[in-house]
């Protein structure tokens, strides 16, 4: 067993747990009983893998970006995650656990999510399979991305808006918590990140570890070699950095990059970069590293992309960054914006602003020319033009 | 007072410390005893309550703006003995704990004289691996919840580890849905009833009125009752309303 994966008491090094009310522990526990069966059971394997290839259009290129690895002095590849159907990594994971919730024998889904992109994917896969879907939403969110409540709707989701704290996806996640324990038989819930108490982060890491096991094969393939010297991904909650890093976390040579967001500058008050400000805490479920008062009161983070403004990471992130396995830095908003015009003009690929800070990121590498380095593109830039318009004024 | 096998009737109130104002946690639990009360919960807020309903929420939002902390709650309830014959039991999320000292919470709870807690958030298996000496050496009854999904197998290992009394919730759900006392909830509080356990237990969660804390205290030691006189502190000086809002409950 790796020592960076879970342990069989749903902990990585000093992170991780299920610090839930009673109310939650029996779903809570069905789901640490049996979710590792049935991700082994053939009709799961088999229909996971159909839908991922068939659906969703897996596996994902493996891209050469020539004109942008000329520019940082490096071999760079980007793991194109936007190309993936509704636009993101997020429905790797949310095709798994719909499986998942249909073995439990699950009538009713729900879902957080923050700017609408794990809720899209979440009524993606409910309308796919004819279950029903509560999406819960922080209210002023939903008025920031209102295209992505609309795709939500006429998927047949009930979009809730969450209007308790400060009315974003922390909040979001509270309200879908509370939903769960007052359905606490009949509900699964589909977390979107590498978050939430044991088993999900390791749940959510295994349907994200796709990315990787993927991105080995091609890379042999493209440049003889499964491993290349430096692996790139942003951060939030983390979920499609733990499924690049997943198969590359035992290659000790292989340089694991954690890009979080720093907002308008990480000690500017106006942040998301978890592991520079954060302290060790307990949220959501999980006991891991957390923006927060000295008092233990939750901070609201601040970044300019919706998907990375979580003032948590998932406990195997806090078990990288701690062991020093993994590099944690950050980009600001500056920073990434101009990465991702970057990357538009160079390759013609606009990102997602999130995954432009894992590009933001390259120009502080320094490569010396000869290194592999994977990025993980993990979602289309489509649902940011507003802000893109917006920043630079087209 | 000791709540024990033999307890019968037990009324317990929760409130928000730092709610409706910062310095009325003391005076609200004088007025508590001098009412009737048996036993009271004092809340200590947290930005992100996932049990609570929201009236509970709003009054820990407050509670925040107000200035309450851990800290400042000690230094409250510094006189505590003073005032309040009746246990008072610590209610609140783990993370405020964690961050002021699992060891330095439990001492403060002891100075003060605090016979308990009620951390939510805070499992068995945690507690037991890296807590229980901590709650031990000070004498500081960590209390668990029960709900009617919990299994046998679990209650009996929550009967063992629990040293005061163990917490029943009426159903599961957050704080503040009204109790329906339907067949299945008979059933749930007959059958925790026949494990005869070693503790008492309390019901509490969707107790708001004489008649749901009848119900409860007819299978049950005792109730608690919280987001319906969370909702009385919402009011004009709600303190002179205390004594009513209590006789009616106990009549």
């Amino acid at each position: 067993m790796s020592k960076y994966q879970v342990n069989d008491k749903g902990y990585y090094g000093p992170f991780g747990g299920a610090y839930i009310p009673e109310m939650l522990y029996p779903n809570v526990e069905e789901l640490q009983n049996r979710y590792l069966q049935i991700m082994e059971e053939p009709s799961f394997k088999e229909e996971f893998e159909q839908l991922l290839t068939d659906y969703v259009g897996r596996p994902s290129p493996l891209y050469h970006a020539q004109r942008l690895s000329k520019k940082y002095n490096a071999r760079i590849f980007l793991k194109r995650e936007d190309l993936n159907h509704t636009g993101a990594h997020k429905i790797n994971n949310t095709i798994g656990q719909i499986l998942l919730a249909e073995r439990l024998g699950k009538k009713r889904i729900i879902a957080e999510t923050g700017a609408g992109q794990h809720g899209v994917a979440t009524a993606t896969v409910c309308a796919l399979k004819g279950l029903e879907c509560v999406v819960y939403m922080g209210e002023i969110d939903i008025q920031r991305q209102a295209p992505n409540v609309a795709r939500m709707k006429m998927m047949g989701a009930t979009v809730v808006a969450a209007q308790s704290g400060s009315k974003t996806l922390k909040d979001a996640t509270n309200e879908a918590l509370r939903d769960w324990i007052n359905n606490p038989v009949d509900t699964h819930y589909i977390i979107g990140s590498v978050v939430g108490p044991h088993p999900y982060p390791d749940l959510v890491a295994r349907f994200q570890s796709i990315i990787s096991k993927e991105t080995k094969i091609q890379l042999l393939s493209k440049t003889g070699k499964s491993t290349p010297d430096v692996v790139m991904a942003c951060v939030g909650g983390g979920s499609n950095a733990a499924g690049m890093f997943y198969h590359f976390l035992d290659d000790e040579d292989v340089k694991l990059i954690a890009v979080e967001a720093a907002g308008h500058g990480v000690h500017s008050g106006e942040s998301a970069a978890t592991t520079l400000l954060g302290k060790e805490g307990v949220l959501h479920g999980s006991r891991s590293i957390l923006m927060q008062t000295t008092d233990g009161q939750v901070v609201e983070p601040y970044s300019i992309s919706a998907g990375l403004d979580y003032p948590g990471i998932g406990p195997q992130h806090a078990w990288l960054f701690k062991s020093g396995r993994g590099k944690y830095v950050s980009a600001t908003d500056d920073e990434a914006m101009q990465a991702g015009l970057e990357l538009t003009k160079l390759e013609g690929i606009i990102p997602a602003i999130e995954s432009s800070h894992a590009l933001a990121y390259l120009q502080k590498m320094n490569f010396s020319g000869d290194e592999t380095v994977v990025v993980c593109l993990s979602g289309r830039g489509d649902k940011d033009l507003d802000n893109y318009m917006k920043y630079f004024n087209l | 007072m000791q709540i024990n096998k033999n307890s019968n009737g037990l009324l317990s109130i929760y409130f928000t410390a730092g709610y409706p104002t910062l310095n009325s946690t003391i005076e609200i639990a004088k007025t508590l005893e001098q009412s009737g009360v048996d036993f009271l919960e004092i809340g200590f807020p947290y930005s992100d309550p996932v049990a609570d309903g929201p009236t509970i929420q709003h009054s820990s939002e407050v509670a925040l703006k107000n200035g309450m902390t851990l800290k400042v709650l000690f230094d409250q309830l510094k006189d505590l003995r003073k005032h309040v014959k009746i246990p008072v039991y610590l209610m609140g999320y783990f993370n405020p704990v964690l961050q002021f000292g699992v060891e330095n919470f439990c001492k403060a709870c002891r100075e003060v004289g605090v016979n308990g807690t009620i951390i939510p958030d805070l499992p068995i298996y945690e507690y037991e691996e890296l807590y229980k000496p901590i709650f031990e050496e000070n004498k500081i009854s960590n209390i668990f919840l029960v709900t009617p999904q919990t299994s046998e197998e679990r209650i009996r290992k929550i009967d063992s580890l629990t040293t005061n009394f163990i917490y029943l919730l009426s159903s599961n759900a957050t704080t503040g849905k009204h109790l329906e006392v339907k067949n299945q909830s008979e059933d749930y509080f007959n059958r925790i009833k026949q494990m005869n356990l070693t503790n008492p237990f309390i019901i509490g969660f969707g107790i708001s009125n004489k008649e749901t804390f009848e119900k409860a205290t007819a299978y049950a030691n005792g109730a608690i009752v919280g987001t319906a006189f969370v909702k009385i502190l919402a009011q004009n000086n709600p303190l002179r309303l205390i004594p009513d809002f209590i006789g009616d409950l106990k009549k």
